[in-house]
């Protein structure tokens, strides 16, 4: 006689990566564990948006550098990952990224603007979570996930069509709120997506000194949800995958973890020195998978794509660079007093007096 | 992980705390203050303040469908200290529930439910166990707030049964609140009778402010006669409970009972001694507990606390600061020593007693 228990119900995700366009710009013959390839109307779309993002990436950094931000983090080469789960997103879901999700906040309509708030270090979060249905960027790793999944949660009390996604990178799948969150996310059912940007590096330490496991979306099994990896630089994969994911949560049956396999192509922020820890062989390894790339290749197979809508979209790329650059180099106005004005709603006699106090030496030094 | 020797240890020092309770109690009905019940409120009776806790949060459960309790055992158990029992059988799995074991996760997933219009009020079984939720605590929950410039609130109250003289194991005893109340951000609460317990705990869940709600463990089991609903003295405010005018002595939570007592030993020598009741750490009640220290001359602050970096050093501090022209002498502080929290054997020798606190006000220059 034995134990009891159930021995069915439990399935690993196929080892093979989840993958509709190849690198070479052709359809695969990967299996896709029932996933279809989004229209060319939608493939367009998402091959326009990122060409914004890389472009917004690029010019951002490039900003850092002459020091118009404090630091950035930028995702470039990562764009089929943010691009493709953000897009999938229906307007009442909402978005919990972390610091290296501006491109997923800029396609989640964030202006410009209020998402590089936090690194010109004009205030800590520059848009309203509430209008975006995006929360401010994480910057402690991990956290995040577990907010996704009470948000959720209460959007499941209380009947609401609406799902979570999240985004966390390798990293960040080490630290103990991350299997907190799988597993509340599970046991609670709640609709929450887990996108794992699995960019191969946090900050300088890569993968294999991370985890031992053959790949990170195994985990989801042992949390009794399901668990997918795709190729995180096919947009048309992420994007059949998250989207999928939120419609099984929206219909009640709960989370999923969907590992995306990408490739960190700038440093972790500008003060970074990946020299360090690894080779441009490397690196150049990794251009052969560029997720625009492969996208232009197919849709221009299909017709989907010409010349003329290229050109167009290169077009908007630089007028939003522009847009970029002449919100970076106006100086933020930012006021002293204001330090005070957040941090209850219930106002406190004893931080009243200590904003006298700063009003004193504002008036002392001259400040209006 | 928890080991619930909360329970029985306890048991065997139910009738101590019995007794004490009802000198408070009986002390309790002449002191300025004291609990008013409503006009036609129900017949007064004896009334425990883990009974005084869940009568809250029945009676706010019932009263706003935004309030969800849950944490660790809060269930079905109804909690290990049963606080919260008898909620899930009346409100249902849906609004009282219990969660997985994990204190990050708690505060996290509430965290995102408060994002999400929901007011939960979540368990921290011991003090010690709330560790793990530091980071969300200190991180987020105290921050959110600012960060978004007042467009994200989160009403959450979190209850850190705390503090010792229950005869318990390792980490069943810690008296943590200087770890809160030296984060802006939170509002730090603790009662020290059943009055206060149902009347501070209903207005932290209404407050739009994240509160730290901490429940002095060995003061469970005291009984007050009163009528439940009860509104006592606001929140953020001290309370004057016994009137002097040769000291002041200055306590919250479990050590109230001992200023209280210590005012009495001090009656024996002639001595006239005003005993405030903190009630709220954080803020702090300046205007009132300077107006008694202006009156007195001489103060001292009681608490389990480790001495070194307390909260009794905060409050020495500002109380010279503020008043030091009225001081006849140095503000002192009757702390637990600057040792860990010492086993069940060992911990009348480390709390601060009664003598402890006469020997402080002897160890002042009375001709002065």
């Amino acid at each position: 006689m034995t134990i009891d228990v159930p021995t069915t119900g439990r399935s690993l995700p196929q080892l093979q990566p989840i993958s509709f366009i190849g690198a070479d710009g052709r359809l695969t013959d990967t299996p896709t564990e029932g996933l279809r390839i989004p229209s060319d109307a939608t493939l367009t779309g998402l091959y326009r948006q990122m060409v914004l993002v890389r472009r917004f990436e690029a010019q951002v950094t490039h900003l850092t550098r002459q020091g118009r931000l404090a630091t950035y983090p930028s995702a470039a080469g990562q764009e089929a990952a943010e691009v493709g789960a953000t897009t999938a997103l229906a307007p009442n879901d909402w978005l919990f990224p972390t610091y290296r999700d501006s491109a997923a906040l800029l396609t989640r309509g964030v202006p410009v603007a209020e998402i590089l708030a936090a690194f010109r270090g004009d205030w800590h979060c520059g848009f309203d979570p509430h209008e975006y249905h995006a929360s401010p960027a994480a910057t402690p790793l991990a956290t995040q996930t577990l907010h996704a999944t009470g948000f959720a949660m209460a959007a499941k009390l209380k009947g609401e069509d609406a799902a979570t996604l999240t985004f966390l990178g390798d990293g960040a799948s080490s630290e103990g709120d991350t299997h907190e969150a799988f597993n509340f996310a599970s046991v609670w059912q709640t609709p929450t997506v887990f996108v794992l940007q699995n960019n191969q590096y946090a900050i300088s330490t890569p993968l294999r000194e991370q985890t031992n496991a053959t790949m990170l979306a195994d985990r989801a099994a042992g949390y009794g949800m399901p668990g997918l990896r795709v190729d995180g630089n096919d947009v048309a994969a992420v994007f059949a995958a998250v989207a999928a994911a939120l419609a099984r949560g929206r219909n009640g049956d709960g989370p999923t973890l969907i590992e995306c396999l990408t490739y960190r192509m700038e440093s972790h922020t500008n003060s970074d020195d990946p020299t360090k820890y690894r080779d441009a062989e490397e690196v150049e390894h990794w251009k052969q998978f560029d997720p625009i790339d492969r996208l232009e290749r197919y849709l221009r197979q299909t017709g989907a794509l010409d010349d003329s809508t290229v050109a167009e979209v290169a077009e908007a790329a630089e007028t939003l660079a522009a847009s970029v650059r002449d919100a970076m180099n106006q100086e933020a106005e930012v006021d002293p007093r204001e330090l005070f004005a957040h941090v209850y709603a219930t106002p406190r006699a004893a931080l009243a007096e200590e904003q006298q106090v700063l009003e004193a030496e504002l008036a002392a030094a001259g400040h209006a | 992980m928890s080991v619930e020797t909360g329970t029985d240890p306890v048991t065997d020092s139910t009738e101590v705390n019995d007794e004490t309770a009802t000198a408070a109690s009986a002390k309790g009905d002449t002191a300025p203050g004291t609990a008013r019940a409503p006009d036609a409120g129900p017949a007064p009776s004896s009334v425990t303040m883990t009974k005084a806790l869940n009568h809250a949060l029945r009676d706010s459960l019932a009263d706003d469908d935004t309030v969800l309790v849950f944490g660790e055992d809060v269930g079905r158990l109804g909690g290990v200290f049963r606080v919260t029992e008898g909620l899930r059988a009346e409100f249902g799995s849906n609004r009282v529930w219990d969660s997985p074991l994990a204190e990050s996760g708690i505060i996290g997933t509430a965290i995102g439910m408060a994002m999400n219009g929901m007011r939960p009020v979540v368990e921290m079984q011991f003090d010690a166990y709330a560790y793990p939720a530091f980071e969300q605590i200190v991180s987020h929950v105290a921050k959110m707030r600012n960060r978004t410039k007042g467009r994200v609130s989160l009403p959450i109250t979190i209850r850190i049964p705390y503090a010792g003289d229950i005869g318990g194991v390792e980490h069943h005893s810690d008296s943590s609140e200087a770890y809160w109340t030296s984060t802006p951000g939170l509002t730090v609460i603790t009662p020290s009778n059943p009055a206060d317990a149902y009347s501070l705990l209903r207005e932290s869940i209404a407050s739009d402010d994240p509160v730290v709600f901490m429940e002095p463990k060995s003061r469970y089991w005291m009984k007050e006669t009163l009528s439940l609903p009860v509104s006592t003295a606001p929140m953020n405010r001290a309370q004057v409970i016994r009137e002097g005018t040769d000291a002041t002595l200055l306590a919250y939570g479990p050590t109230v009972r001992t200023a209280l007592d210590s005012a009495e030993a001090g009656a024996e020598h002639g001595l006239s001694i005003e005993v405030i009741d903190l009630r709220t750490l954080s803020p702090f009640d300046d205007e009132t507990v300077s107006e008694s220290v202006r009156k007195t001359s001489r103060a001292a602050i009681i608490h389990e606390a480790a001495q070194f970096g307390g909260y009794g050093a905060e409050v020495a501090a500002r109380l010279t600061e503020r008043n030091f022209p009225y001081l006849s002498a140095p503000i002192l502080r009757v702390a637990g020593f600057d040792v860990p929290y010492p086993s069940p054997k060992l911990e009348e020798f480390y709390l601060p007693t009664v003598e402890r606190v006469l020997d402080a006000l002897e160890s002042w220059d009375w001709e002065l």
